[in-house]
């Protein structure tokens, strides 16, 4: 009785093993339309409408499983969005940043192009610091007598002159901006050859420029370019300004209401070059031999 | 066991390999733990090895792994193959042993699902396919093993369930009982030395 048993055993394993073999070989060696592949789309066409409504009426099981599922992995999820969030966050920040440099080197090489400034010996900072207590009096540049910059070059930046090198040491420089109490530069209407002058800050708002010591003659309107006039004395060579001609200043913001023919005239100057957010800025060395 | 009871386990076990095919394919399959997806469907084959005998467990071993290759559309006979052995040793296991320890299905699951994993990837390998024979391979088949072990206790006492009214009596079963309840003539000396010791005690 147990061995007729245990020889029933044998012979069921052998032959589930047999049928496997034969199905997984005929499977195996057939073309996709073979009769055992078309029974395996049928049985399968029959069983799909029972796994689509098994679907549907145990997703409900599904959802709270994939939930709780869900909770297990919720803790290194969150902490590799959050490592992915702040890259991101600081590569948009690079990306950002370099987009303001691109602007600012864009707004210098359209400086370039349209007044000669490359003919200047341009050298390019960048703004290592700036001091806003002193209402962005000064500011430092990482460029400096290594560089080939000296005392009393001019400075340009996005617009146009922003300032002059106060001090220089090997590796850096001091600007005094345009707006600083002891800055004045010789300046000119552009489309009035005649109307000469001096830029220096207003007194009381240093965002505001004066072009003072105009010709009584003048007859300046709003909305004109100042430039640098680079004045120099026929008489004496060496006494010029610091400043090439035809660097942009800034345009005509107002003009004085008592301006008359008998005194020299003045008018309010709004820089063109945006002074409290200077990143990239061109230092002049050689202002004098070029143009 | 007579014919009634045979038919009776044997519905039973259809209904359970086809219960555990469906879930298998429309939930468990659905819902990712560590990375992986359980498979239920080694551990039912182990389960009905191991409550039902070998024969059975190798029966309901072929039936489910043809069941699986026909909805996945696998090559037909690859999975029956692994799950026939499956269910046969988890029945002999069951023949031989008799393991009564309550974790002995969470152990024998995580065989059943290793052998199932390396049986697959070395069967796919022999019949030519490119599988990703990889560590990421190796790696899938450790979690998924540790996955199905958390779940095989809980397996194994649902299809002990579905099966119960219909599975033959065990006679091991009850030489175990008959030793743990103090039914045992060993564990009761009373009655082995006739009263001897008590009234000598007194």
């Amino acid at each position: 009785m147990y061995d007729k048993q245990i020889r029933r055993r044998r012979a069921v394993l052998a032959l589930l093993v047999v049928i496997s073999l034969i199905l997984l070989t005929d499977y195996f060696g057939e073309s996709s339309s073979s009769p055992l592949h078309s029974v395996q789309r049928g049985i399968a066409t029959v069983l799909s409408p029972v796994q689509e409504g098994a679907s549907t009426v145990l997703s409900p099981v599904r959802d709270a499983a994939g939930y709780v599922s869900s909770l297990f992995t919720a803790k290194s999820q969150l902490a590799r969005v959050t490592a992915q969030k702040n890259r991101l966050t600081s590569e948009l920040a690079v990306a950002q940043d370099i987009g303001i440099q691109d602007r600012k080197a864009a707004a210098l090489l359209k400086l370039d192009t349209n007044y000669g400034i490359k003919s200047y010996g341009p050298v390019r900072a960048s703004v290592i610091d700036e001091d806003p207590s002193l209402w962005y009096e000064t500011i430092t540049v990482d460029q400096g007598s290594g560089a080939g910059v000296s005392q009393w070059d001019p400075v340009v930046g996005p617009g146009g002159l922003i300032g002059d090198v106060t001090n220089v040491t090997s590796d850096e420089s001091v600007v005094s901006l345009i707006t600083s109490p002891k800055f004045s530069v010789g300046a000119e209407i552009e489309t009035y050859s005649g109307a000469a002058g001096l830029i220096q800050p207003q007194v009381g708002d240093p965002s505001i420029l004066e072009l003072v010591d105009l010709p009584t003659s003048s007859n300046v309107s709003s909305g004109e370019l100042v430039v640098t006039s680079g004045f120099q004395d026929p008489h004496a060579p060496t006494v010029e300004s610091f400043a090439p001609p035809g660097i942009p200043i800034g345009t005509v913001s107002s003009t004085n209401p008592e301006n008359s023919l008998l005194t020299d005239q003045q008018v309010q100057v709004t820089p063109l070059a945006d002074l409290q957010h200077l990143s990239l800025v061109q230092i002049l060395t050689d202002p004098h031999h070029g143009g | 066991m007579n014919k009634d009871t045979t038919l009776h386990l044997a519905l039973r076990i259809t209904l359970v390999a086809f219960l555990a095919v469906v879930i298998q394919e429309t939930v468990v399959s659905q819902i990712s733990l560590f990375d992986v997806t359980a498979d239920v469907t080694p551990l039912v084959v182990m389960s009905i090895g191991l409550l039902a005998g070998s024969m059975a467990g190798a029966i309901a071993g072929f039936a489910i792994g043809l069941l699986v290759d026909l909805v996945l559309f696998q090559t037909l006979g690859v999975t029956s193959l692994l799950f026939i052995t499956v269910g046969y040793w988890s029945g002999r296991l069951r023949e031989l042993r008799d393991p009564s320890h309550g974790l002995v299905p969470m152990a024998l699951g995580a065989v059943a699902t290793l052998f199932t994993g390396l049986g697959m990837a070395v069967i796919q390998f022999l019949l030519g396919v490119d599988a990703p024979v990889s560590w990421l391979l190796i790696q899938q088949i450790v979690l998924q093993v540790l996955v199905n072990s958390l779940i095989a206790l809980p397996v194994y006492e649902l299809v002990r369930r579905l099966l119960y009214r219909a599975l033959p009596p065990d006679p091991r079963a009850r030489r175990r009982r008959a030793y743990t309840t103090a039914l045992s003539p060993l564990q009761r000396p009373s009655e082995r030395f006739g009263g001897a010791t008590r009234a000598r005690a007194r």
